[in-house]
């Protein structure tokens, strides 16, 4: 059976997105992206030098990925309907990664600038993957201002401390009809696997790979943690269990004739 | 409320008494804590701390790689005019150095933008001497309008002006604001600025929160370091920082470490600080204000430069010259200071890439 996440009309079999931020070095970003499989790869419109031969982080994406671009820097909704224009006219395609972060100590998103920036770009015609702090009611929205798929964080951008938000993450993938790609906060493999099997369409990673001490080695790791994760999903995980079920101490009368 | 309240909270403080009660163990206590008070900071500062600059090290390396990555941002400064009616004791364009002056033609100014786009570089940041005359508004707008053709960040670095005209010049191209105070210390601000505008204390103080109101993207801040009581004057810049922070939470806030160097005017630094003291600086803002910037300039010596870059440095200048047409004319001005580290863009990113960091040219455009 094909177990395929559908974003924007197209089909990706890999469930890994990877970002290009805080490499040591660009020449890694290649190695990193073959070796984790993904197919998405995200990157800051700011950071991209368009004229440039030799900065150009573009150049480092192997051929078929689909690039993300994101709107990393934008505080307001105009400014990161701005920078996606910039994006799509430099040919970078329509995908978008909405980021509007007006809170520079802790970078967490503005969730209702998001919901308008979402709003207009959809309606531009991209494919649009807000960035949010989770939130049903956000999520609703997002949805109705026609997100692709809603991208929750999993705890603080860059902290690698796992899915501190998981409870809220559960919530939107039980009631938002859209993939849940949990972005940000993942700091280790077994992590990406705990948002897999919880039910994430996909995973976004890119600080605990880039900061790694070995970034290809943990762009591996990341890859079969998904993909363990995913299969565990589908398999469908028997229910925990708090107490064992062996006996009946407090409705066994029931069956006492 | 502007900044000058919070600095009065501390005007009778007795650091003397403070830092002679902060033991071994405040340290350790403050070194185990994710966010850290006033009071941390300043014990950070105290010379009981300098005796734990490894084990600060270590933090504030493990926290700038996790809020910023193995990544260092590049930029260059550039000076269009040496004009300066201020006499900051200090400074080589004091209003007193009997000396030629110029400033560069927009025609002169397109052909040093030529010469530094030719780096790559796109991120530049102008500076000029305090001459409404020479160097007007109009003027600064005129030069930003020709840089935003090759750069797509222009930053400022010139005299303090009023929140309407940092409006004008972000409406023009401008995104970031450095602004020092240059000594937080009061008296002392006073005698090392004798005459002239720069001489009004409060103006320039409120310039960075000025900055911060008109919408500037990132607003620096720093004091000279040497003019002032070394842990004093590094206590207030971060409580500065952290002002700003607070409450202009979408602006980047950042701060710069400069030590005063020699100038023409043969200036010696009463209080000097030594390369430890500098790291210990360095470290203790890293711990408190860990998702500020922190801009290290070419005063600090090539192997300096190069040993600190994993304390929490996220920002350098390169291929830097501090005169008025320094990258292209052949009649130079004199430099505002003298410059340690003479090591061009490539040079500089070389040695980044050497030592495991990725030379970032270009982090923004809008």
């Amino acid at each position: 059976m094909s177990d395929r996440l559908v974003i924007g009309g197209i089909e990706l079999e890999n469930r890994l997105f990877t970002g290009t931020g805080k490499f040591s070095r660009n020449t890694l970003i290649g190695d990193v992206i073959r070796e984790s499989g993904s197919q998405v790869v995200t990157v800051a419109v700011r950071r991209i030098d368009f004229d440039s031969e030799q900065e150009n982080v573009l150049l480092h994406i192997p051929k078929g990925c689909i690039l993300m671009p994101n709107t990393s820097g934008a505080r307001t909704a105009q400014e990161a309907v701005r920078i996606a224009k910039i994006a799509r006219e430099a040919g970078c395609g329509n995908w978008i990664k909405i980021e509007v972060i007006s809170d520079h100590k802790y970078l967490l998103p503005d969730n209702y600038e998001t919901i308008k920036a979402t709003e207009i770009l959809a309606a531009d015609g991209f494919v649009v993957l807000p960035y949010m702090s989770p939130d049903l009611m956000v999520a609703k929205h997002l949805k109705e201002a026609g997100a692709a798929a809603v991208m929750p964080l999993g705890a603080p951008i860059g902290s690698n401390r796992g899915l501190q938000t998981r409870e809220m993450i559960r919530i939107l993938i039980a009631e938002i009809d859209l993939p849940i790609i949990v972005d940000a906060g993942i700091g280790k493999p077994s992590e990406a696997a705990e948002a897999m099997e919880m039910g994430a369409a996909a995973v976004l990673v890119n600080t605990a790979i880039a900061t790694a001490g070995d970034p290809v080695a943990m762009a591996r790791a990341f890859s079969y943690a998904v993909k363990a994760g995913r299969t565990a999903y589908l398999a469908g995980p028997g229910a925990v269990k708090q107490f064992a079920e062996a006996s009946s101490p407090l409705t066994g009368f029931l069956s006492q004739k | 409320m502007g900044f000058y309240d919070v600095y009065s909270m501390y005007y009778d403080f007795d650091f003397e008494s403070f830092f002679q009660s902060v033991e071994e163990d405040d340290v350790r206590r403050v070194l185990s804590r994710d966010h850290l008070t006033e009071l941390d900071f300043l014990t950070l500062l105290s010379p009981a701390a300098s005796e734990h600059l490894e084990v600060m090290a270590q933090k504030a390396n493990r926290l700038t790689v996790q809020h910023f990555g193995k990544v260092v941002f590049l930029f260059t400064p550039l000076y269009l005019s040496d004009y300066c009616v201020n006499h900051c004791v200090y400074c080589s364009f004091n209003a007193g150095n009997s000396t030629v002056r110029s400033r560069l033609t927009m025609a002169e100014l397109e052909q040093e933008a030529q010469k530094i786009a030719e780096t790559e570089l796109k991120h530049i940041l102008i500076l000029t001497g305090e001459s409404r005359l020479h160097a007007p508004l109009t003027y600064i707008k005129d030069a930003v309008q020709v840089l935003k053709k090759y750069f797509t960040s222009v930053s400022i670095e010139i005299y303090p002006l009023d929140m309407e005209e940092y409006r004008e010049l972000i409406d023009t191209g401008v995104d970031g604001l450095t602004i020092y105070q240059e000594v937080y210390e009061e008296q002392t601000y006073a005698a090392l600025h004798p005459a002239g505008p720069k001489n009004n204390y409060h103006y320039r103080l409120d310039a960075p929160e000025r900055g911060c109101r008109a919408g500037m993207r990132t607003v620096g801040v720093g004091a000279l370091l040497g003019l002032g009581d070394w842990r004093r004057e590094a206590f207030i810049t971060g409580l500065h920082a952290n002002y700003l922070q607070k409450k202009y939470w979408d602006t980047e806030i950042s701060v710069s470490l400069p030590r005063v160097r020699p100038s023409n005017g043969k200036f010696q630094p009463k209080n000097p600080v030594t390369d430890a003291q500098f790291v210990q600086i360095l470290l203790a803002v890293r711990l408190y204000l860990f998702r500020a910037g922190v801009t290290v300039s070419s005063r600090e010596r090539e192997t300096f430069r190069d040993n600190i870059l994993p304390l929490g440095v996220t920002k350098m200048s390169a291929g830097v010259s501090t005169k008025v047409g320094g990258h292209t004319r052949e009649n130079q001005g004199i430099s505002q200071f003298e410059i340690s580290d003479e090591r061009s863009v490539s040079e500089m990113s070389a040695m980044l890439l050497a030592r495991g960091y990725q030379p970032i040219y270009k982090d923004w455009q809008l």
